[in-house]
């Protein structure tokens, strides 16, 4: 047969190996820093940008989007072009993809530092990023299908597939919660509201972690374990079931991260059906993974490669084991708001992610620079410090967690909360202090392999255009004696992407419809107002500061939580909450029923400095609200796309919406000058205290209402 | 205050599950029958393909 002359394409993977390390300590040194800043809060300098609210998600997109996502177009870019037998379908493509990747990332991350956020986790950036997100997004889908089509090899192997769905269905999810109303520039608001929003955005936040921290990982495991081992997948028909098991379940589990709150009770047990049957596919793929190293465990022993591999898939086993058991109801009334969820993640993110990029690193990097690794020990010792580093981190936190939980649900005998909100914190803080030196060790360990890589680099020379050769693809593909019907899906690059959207599509509907078109026949709750513009635009100053990363606003229906903060959350309350702001994490107390719990003035010098109004307590302080203005030149703006996504303000009423503002702020300003507190009425601190103020209330409003008709109905 | 939970308005909201659990059902046995039953040998080769990347000259 006639050998046709190729050459792989080296240097993208190279740039992409080069920004995952460089986006990859970046990522971490942002986690580092905000886990100090949860036991010294002045570690963020006293400025905006560097505080928890912000760096946090600038620490979280950092490590998925910047590094993950690299290290995902690094495996990609190498394993696509060999498993296709062919070079890339675009150079320039691939120059686009990346340059453009990077440009968002920084851009991201600049805008993230000065407060623009949709306030949704883990899709945090503004209207102009998304766009430019999908843009790039489906610049690799046509360099990635050019690939397969130009391919010389008729079968698709596993690994292509689980790019395939990747791609197809985070294209999906980033545009489903990514529907937003710009109102400025670069700020806007999310379309759904309330319930909705929180149904969309953690059915995008939980795929988030499926389709892009697991399958691209996975098809990278599929094509660089069995590399690094020299020997096949252990079972290929195991792989088979693994992917489409995998696909069709991951995309329904979502509501398990909103159990007990307000969201439909359905689609929370959906949810938790679904998440326990995960449990059988990811196992079958951890277990195809490790079985894959049978007799041949002697190579593991000498081979860090293969030591970064073995963990990461004994993390993705741990992490896919403990995801279901979280999702059972009993489990996560006790994990959920704590910081079980952040060990749980990071056994995901350090194990799983980590240590699988780091394997794919020392081995593909020797490789495309053709010179052994510099050192085989140094990664032996960067291996042993990272297992140790995240020993370290996720130990602590699951005890901090489930102390936590137990100490929040402790009565008196007497019927009484025992502790205190702040005391349950205080008492974690060594836990908190152990985490950043675990840490702190497994960034030691990066640095390692920065060393490391960089002396490989330096010894050896890019083979920027690798050569090889194989047969063209015939024009008809040979089929062995019996033809099925997956023989028909697996060749062909469409099939396989309209077949993959269509089994990720199917659950998002279920799941979705029912939620969106029960709507109109919600009984909102008549008392249930829209903010004032005044309260807006605290609103957007709660949301910018990141309050919901530290903060719940959703009470759940227990108990301890009903006597702690008061009534618990209903979802007609959020009616008109563009976007949601649940939260997921209570370092903080809940703030459903913040409102009318405090006076004025308490919210004033807590903002200003926490610990005078809470001794002892880890907040930062907002020095900046007081200086800041109130940026009353949008509320027309904002008061206008309200409207539109349907917030029922009187028409025109964005004209007189900066009148009703200044009213509102002056009375706040008379009241705290009562209490010998002068600031000016246009400070963002009036906007914050007025939305700090107005939240929860809404429902007292109507109970008190019914008091009275009670009352009324008995006097008569 | 009486809050309705609006799914007392969806009728019977059952179904959504059990044809979610039916659709998993049959797809899944689809695929381990066909599994089950797919060649041997086209296994064993798809299986080597990433370790046979195009010949390197």
């Amino acid at each position: 047969m006639q050998l046709e002359k190729f050459y792989y394409d080296n240097k993208i993977v190279k740039m992409f190996a080069y920004a995952t390390i460089f986006w990859g300590i970046i990522g971490m040194l942002a986690g580092l820093w905000v886990a100090i800043d949860l036991y010294y809060p002045t570690a963020n300098l006293g400025l905006p940008y560097t505080t928890f609210g912000r760096m946090r998600p600038v620490h979280t997109n950092a490590v998925i989007f910047a590094f993950v996502g690299n290290g995902i177009f690094m495996g990609v870019y190498y394993s696509l072009q060999r498993l296709c037998k062919a070079r890339m379908f675009s150079d320039t493509l691939s120059k686009l993809h990346f340059w453009g990747w990077q440009l968002i990332i920084a851009f991201g991350a600049l805008t993230l530092l000065s407060g623009y956020t949709t306030g949704k986790e883990y899709a945090e950036l503004e209207w102009p990023l998304d766009i430019a997100i999908a843009v790039v997004w489906i610049i690799f889908g046509i360099n990635m299908f050019g690939t397969i089509i130009k391919r010389r090899e008729s079968h698709l192997y596993v690994a292509i597939w689980f790019y395939i769905a990747t791609w197809v269905t985070v294209a999906m999810l980033h545009i489903v919660n990514s529907f937003e109303i710009p109102f400025s520039f670069i700020k806007s608001y999310s379309w759904y509201a309330g319930v909705q929003d929180a149904l969309v955005q953690w059915w995008y936040g939980h795929n988030a972690v499926a389709f892009f921290l697991t399958t691209p990982y996975l098809g990278v495991m599929y094509y660089f374990l069995p590399k690094a081992a020299n020997r096949p997948i252990y079972s290929y028909r195991l792989s088979i079931i693994h992917f489409w098991a995998l696909i069709f379940l991951y995309i329904w589990a979502g509501p398990h991260h909103l159990l007990y709150t307000a969201l439909p009770d359905w689609a929370q047990s959906l949810g938790t059906v679904f998440s326990i049957m995960l449990l059988l596919p990811s196992w079958g793929g951890m277990l195809n993974g490790l079985f894959t190293l049978r007799g041949a465990w002697d190579k593991v022993r000498e081979d860090p490669v293969l030591k970064f591999m073995v963990v990461a898939v004994t993390c993705y086993g741990m992490a896919t084991f403990e995801g279901p058991m979280l999702s059972l109801k009993n489990v996560n009334a006790i994990s959920h708001f704590t910081d079980w969820t952040i060990a749980h993640v990071h056994i995901g993110a350090l194990g799983w992610n980590g240590f699988l990029t780091f394997g794919v690193l020392y081995w593909l990097i020797p490789r495309i620079f053709n010179t052994p690794l510099y050192s085989k020990k140094l990664a032996t010792t960067h291996f042993w410090i990272g297992t140790i580093g995240i020993v370290l981190y996720a130990v602590p936190l699951y005890w901090a967690g489930f102390t936590q939980a137990l100490m929040w649900k402790q009565f008196t005998p007497d019927g009484h909360l025992k502790y205190q909100f702040l005391e349950t914190v205080t008492h974690i803080l060594p836990m908190y202090i152990t985490r950043s030196i675990g840490g702190t060790l497994y960034l030691i360990g990066a640095f390692l392999m920065v060393y490391n890589l960089w002396k490989t680099v330096a010894a050896g020379q890019l083979v920027a255009n690798e050569a090889a050769e194989a047969p063209a693809l015939p024009k008809v593909i040979e089929t062995h004696s019996k033809q099925y019907w997956h023989r028909w899906i697996e060749a062909r690059p469409i099939q396989m992407l309209i077949f993959s959207l269509i089994a990720v599509a199917i659950g998002g509907i279920i799941e979705m419809v029912p939620t969106f078109l029960v709507k109109s026949n919600v009984p909102t709750i008549a008392s249930v107002k829209p903010y004032t513009p005044l309260e807006l635009q605290g609103r957007d100053i709660y949301v910018r500061e990141g309050c919901y990363l530290c903060h719940s606003q959703m009470i759940r229906p227990f108990r301890d939580e009903v006597a702690r903060y008061g009534e618990y959350s209903k979802a007609g309350e959020f009616v008109y909450d563009h976007p949601f702001q649940w939260g997921s994490k209570r370092t903080g107390p809940d703030l459903a029923r913040i409102g009318g719990k405090y006076p004025d003035s308490w919210h004033f010098n807590h903002m200003l400095d926490p610990r005078s109004m809470s001794p002892g307590s880890i907040m930062p302080a907002y020095t900046w609200l007081f200086d800041n203005k109130i940026d009353t030149s949008l509320t027309p703006a904002k008061i206008r796309a309200m409207q539109t996504l349907g917030v029922p303000y009187p028409e025109g009423y964005d004209k007189q919406a900066n009148k009703d503002l200044e009213a509102q702020a002056k009375s706040i300003k008379e009241t705290l000058k009562k209490d010998k507190i002068d600031i000016s009425s246009n400070a963002e601190i009036v906007a914050l205290i007025a939305y700090l103020q107005r939240v929860g209330t809404d429902i007292k409003a109507q109970s008190t209402a019914n008091n009275a008709t009670a009352i009324t109905n008995n006097n008569n | 205050m009486k809050f309705i939970n609006y799914l007392e308005k969806i009728l019977g909201v059952d179904v959504y599950a059990l044809t979610s659990l039916l659709i998993f059902f049959l797809f899944f046995v689809g695929v381990a029958l066909w599994v089950w039953k797919a060649d041997k040998k086209t296994m064993q080769k798809i299986s080597n393909i990433p370790l046979e990347d195009g010949r390197h000259i």
